[in-house]
């Protein structure tokens, strides 16, 4: 399923990976606890939360324009995300969901969870422009 | 016994507190840096680095880092315009994204906290890299204070501009 996908440098470098798995076949990313996604003394920083959430996000569309045998460049036009608990001091997990796949542009819903996936510490909505 | 309440603690700056903040952490990795400051405002710069790119076709840095760069701005603006380092929570934060920064050009954001409520802390800002009059995204953003009323234990707050 994802062996077309690559994950950017931004998030390889912050050790954001593939997890292999899927959901609705959307690809599942994950990220350890560590020093370079701490804000707050053991807790997850807010950008390195929404970083988590955006590239979960593109993950899920490009999987989505793959299966349709598309391969355009993927311009952000916005995100909004909303933190509903603070992320603890382990793994957090996230997986995106197309809301709307057009020709130009597409809405994506993500969630971010840790050890309960029917519990989201933060979500996001992007809109991302395809060209 | 009271004698600490005589002696209002130090207020909150930003410029000092970038001393300690940008040293460790998520912060820290990605060697945020400090710009200026006013009564309710803060600007901090990301620097460019390669291993910060969102798209392997471009010289661009990542929205990503974007965010924690306006999320840290944020709360530095509210600890600014407030005078204490009482935590906050983000609870929202929409950044829409006006084009994408120049190659190899370092991000600015600069963040005012715009009405402070009881609970509740409204924050509005840009990031840009080179011209603050056309910037790379816009920011708005909805924090929760947390813990404490800062008016409970620092009396000197008590007579202040919160609300």
């Amino acid at each position: 399923m994802s062996e077309q996908l690559e994950l950017p440098a931004y998030a390889r470098s912050l050790g954001i990976v593939l997890t292999g798995s899927a959901e609705g076949e959307m690809p599942v990313l994950t990220v350890d606890f560590g020093s370079m996604v701490e804000g707050r003394p053991q807790r997850f920083h807010g950008g390195a939360t929404a970083g988590l959430l955006e590239n979960a996000g593109y993950a899920a569309l490009r999987t989505a324009l793959i299966a349709a045998g598309r391969d355009p460049q993927l311009k952000p036009i916005n995100i909004t995300v909303q933190y509903l608990a603070a992320g603890k001091s382990r793994t957090s997990f996230a997986v995106g969901r197309i809301t709307r796949l057009g020709r130009r542009n597409a809405n994506v819903t993500v969630e971010a969870w840790q050890d309960d996936r029917d519990r989201p510490i933060a979500t996001a909505v992007m809109n991302i422009l395809i060209v | 016994m009271h004698a600490a309440m005589n002696t209002p603690p130090d207020r909150f700056d930003a410029r000092e507190a970038s001393k300690w903040f940008f040293r460790h952490g998520h912060t820290g990795w990605l060697g945020l840096r400090f710009v200026d400051q006013g009564d309710n405002w803060v600007e901090l710069e990301l620097p460019w680095r390669e291993d910060l790119l969102g798209d392997a076709s471009l010289p661009v840095l990542a929205s990503g880092p974007i965010i924690s760069l306006m999320d840290m701005a944020s709360g530095m603006a509210i600890w600014q315009a407030s005078g204490t380092f009482n935590p906050v929570a983000t609870l929202d934060l929409r950044v829409d994204y006006q084009r994408p920064a120049r190659e190899r050009a370092s991000v600015k954001g600069r963040v005012e906290c715009y009405r402070r409520t009881r609970s509740a802390v409204f924050v509005r800002g840009i990031a840009y890299d080179d011209n603050p009059d056309d910037p790379v995204a816009h920011v708005a953003g909805v924090f929760m204070t947390i813990g404490a009323d800062p008016r409970e234990t620092n009396p000197a707050l008590r007579s202040g501009g919160d609300e």
